[in-house]
């Protein structure tokens, strides 16, 4: 047996007050509060709608550059930082895994249900800027859930590699910050994915976020047709990810207290 | 299936240390070092787990572990043995008490039993739920709030959100917070934040209860409630297993006991019988004592005391002290460098554990001590009026407020009972811990005027 279903539905409630409090506690004593969840995405929209959009010019599928880098920054940004926050979970509760026992997959698990709260904070903002350019969502928003589910589970599988790494090695720590900021250039973020030369397409999309995010655009946008290529692919390697990120974490996790 | 609550066999813990770092004494050694350093991390920090995967999946790989005594292929030099070949079994319903000194192995021990870490060879068997409390307050966050951390900490021990709710105002009510229930317990004093937690931990209704040396929390009021809990929890038929250096509350709590020694169970059996021989353990009652290189000297610690030497107050050395007598410790201690405010403390504890007097220049010297190469200091306890029993004396020394080293239980003594009273009759030493001086009179009649009248007057 690989995973514990049974214990982890045991410690359901644990799982649930790990989520909230580290939503309720992030943004504690700060003024902006949930209003950071908004920022970060819209400001990397201001300074690439300047730099990628108006100075380089690169193409946005016939959508203005600033709601086109939006839909797609704003599932990035759910990913990196959920990556960031799961990886540094078992780290930052060192003293929990030392004293108590408890399934400790919950630990990551949480940390990137938690971030869902700031993801749909940031949709809110999409669909606000999707108003102010007059563009209507297509009727393939009903496979947004969809993707959402595929965002998560990649964010979990790679999430799930990261933190058993990171408990044991603190380099990865280190690694986290700058690599997630250049693996955004390995997504569609900035570019359409329309710029890949159909050679490297499918290889392309072995990264589970650009299925992700040019379905979004498709979905929300309606500049092209849903991508079901890229996200057949990417929800393929999403699955692997997930399954063998689960696995390596469970062939780690009796270790944890030892190492950590 | 056995009908055991817990089974416990050869049980075996290693741990992995990390060897001592080489320091290099030239600019190009450094320089190499420096660049090898990564390569020399990745090794340790893999080896941090390599060992228990090689020992074998739940533990059937025995034989590939070093033999107790032989000295195998094993690179032993960075291997801890924290538990090692421990068998033993615990009936339903029993409270069984875990002593022995730091280090022995009993915090491994738990942290096996929980789950916490898997042992490096043996296996334990537990059948029932089980709840760890080997640390109050687990997953309490300060920024949130005391009835939130309630449900947090609850959750993180095991129990679920209902039965927290229906147990929320049983909680409250015993920790005595209900005012700042809603205040970010950052804003608690500690003492309120300890209490809170323990209180929660206090209300876990699990049918093995395992507990590491929880109870030194709060102010003695606290302490009392809590050992009070604790008691309840022991007869209310639930097994438990519990872990502290405080010999009373074992000896109350407890029908049977373990020690510990060095990762091996040295004894199990009734609480008293397993507490006197943990107190005898390694006892030397000696004359002059050789502190260089003791086993018991507290991790960490150098090599700072040399020896101590009990004797009577003019010099001779009995085994055994009359009490009223005076008692001389001569310590030689050797610091590696000079010491302007050396501070060295003599502890006593008696047979159940508790301390029950330090001799501490500090406070009992007038002038700050300035220590340069060996020297001898030496305390004389005036009239010694601890009750007859068996002692055991602890002593550390600091520069300033550095801890230099530190040994338990370095050397015993015993006080006999004299007829210091003059009635040739002696006090029972179950009594008292300590026997003063005293003057009884006789009056007839009751309370004087006089008397009653300053009475009143307080």
């Amino acid at each position: 047996m690989f995973i514990d279903f049974r214990e982890l539905y045991q410690y359901r409630d644990l799982f649930r007050f790990l989520v909230w409090r580290s939503i309720k506690t992030r943004y504690a004593q700060s003024v902006i509060g949930i209003g950071w969840a908004v920022i970060q995405p819209v400001f990397s929209m201001i300074v690439f709608t300047i730099i990628f959009g108006n100075l380089a010019k690169i193409s946005s599928d016939g959508v203005p550059y600033a709601v086109f880098t939006l839909t797609a920054l704003v599932p990035w940004t759910y990913f990196s930082n959920s990556l960031s926050e799961s990886a540094g979970s078992l780290v930052n509760n060192t003293s929990m895994i030392s004293k108590v026992y408890f399934p400790r997959l919950v630990l990551p698990l949480s940390a990137v249900i938690a971030k869902l709260l700031d993801f749909f904070i940031a949709m809110l903002l999409v669909f606000g800027l999707m108003a102010y350019f007059r563009i209507a969502p297509t009727w393939n928003v009903v496979f947004l859930p969809l993707l959402v589910v595929l965002m998560m589970s990649a964010a979990a599988g790679l999430g799930a590699w990261l933190t058993a790494l990171a408990i044991q090695y603190r380099d990865v720590k280190h690694a986290m910050g700058f690599v997630v900021q250049l693996l955004m250039y390995a997504a569609p973020v900035v570019y359409p994915a329309s710029l890949i030369p159909d050679r490297y397409r499918l290889v392309y999309a072995l990264n589970p976020m650009v299925g992700v995010i040019e379905g979004f655009r498709a979905a929300l946008l309606g500049s092209r047709a849903m991508p079901w290529d890229l996200i057949g692919v990417g929800a393929a390697s999403a699955v692997v990810l997930l399954l063998s990120g689960l696995m390596y974490f469970r062939s780690r996790e009796r270790l944890f207290a030892d190492v950590a | 299936m056995s009908n055991h609550a817990i089974q416990v066999e050869n049980l075996s813990k290693a741990y992995r240390i990390g060897l001592k770092e080489e320091i290099p004494d030239t600019f190009m050694g450094a320089a190499t070092g420096w660049l090898k350093a990564p390569l020399r991390n990745l090794r340790r920090l893999r080896r941090l787990n390599t060992f228990a995967e090689n020992a074998g999946q739940n533990g059937d790989a025995k034989d590939q572990l070093p033999e107790k005594n032989g000295n195998s292929c094993e690179p032993a030099s960075d291997t801890i043995w924290a538990l090692r070949d421990v068998s033993f079994e615990v009936q339903p319903g029993e409270v069984v008490g875990i002593i022995g000194r730091n280090g022995a192995g009993k915090s491994t021990l738990l942290k096996i039993l929980s789950r916490i870490t898997d042992p490096t060879s043996g296996r334990a068997v537990i059948n029932g739920r089980v709840s760890s409390l080997l640390e109050v307050g687990t997953g309490f966050h300060p920024e949130l709030t005391g009835r939130e951390n309630i449900y947090m900490n609850g959750t993180i021990l095991g129990m679920t959100k209902r039965e927290i709710d229906r147990k929320f105002d049983e909680i409250v009510d015993f920790s005595g917070v209900e005012k700042f229930l809603d205040t970010p317990t950052k804003r608690y004093s500690s003492g309120m934040t300890v209490r809170l937690a323990f209180s929660v931990a206090a209300h876990l209704e699990p049918e093995i209860l395992i507990i590491d040396e929880v109870l030194a929390v709060g102010d003695q009021e606290f302490q009392n409630k809590c050992l009070g809990k604790m008691n309840e929890v022991a007869h209310s038929g639930r097994t438990v297993l519990f872990v502290s250096h405080n010999m009373a509350a074992v000896e109350g709590l407890c029908m049977k006991a373990i020690h510990l020694s060095g990762g091996q169970l040295s004894h199990i059996g009734e609480t008293h019988d397993v507490i006197a021989g943990y107190l005898q353990h390694g006892l030397t009652i000696a004359s002059e004592i050789d502190l260089s290189d003791h086993p018991r000297r507290v991790r960490g610690m150098q090599s700072v005391l040399k020896s101590v030497s009990i004797s009577l107050g003019d010099g001779s050395s009995v085994n055994q002290i009359p009490l009223g007598s005076d008692i001389r410790f001569d310590v030689v201690v050797d610091p590696p460098r000079p010491i302007r405010y050396a501070r060295l403390a003599i502890r006593l504890f008696n047979s159940v554990g508790l301390r029950v007097t330090t001799c501490h220049n500090e406070y009992q010297h007038p002038e700050p001590i300035a220590i340069a190469g060996k020297t001898t200091l030496r305390c004389i306890m005036r009239n010694c009026r601890l009750a007859p029993g068996a002692y055991t004396v602890n002593l550390q020394f600091d520069d300033h407020r550095v801890a230099l080293d530190k040994i338990d239980s370095c050397a015993g003594l015993e006080i006999i009972p004299t007829d210091i009273y003059g009635t040739s009759r002696v006090l029972p030493t179950h009594a008292a811990i300590v026997f003063p001086e005293v003057e009884w009179s006789v009056r007839a009649g009751g309370m004087g005027e006089r008397l009653a009248a300053s009475f009143k007057a307080c």
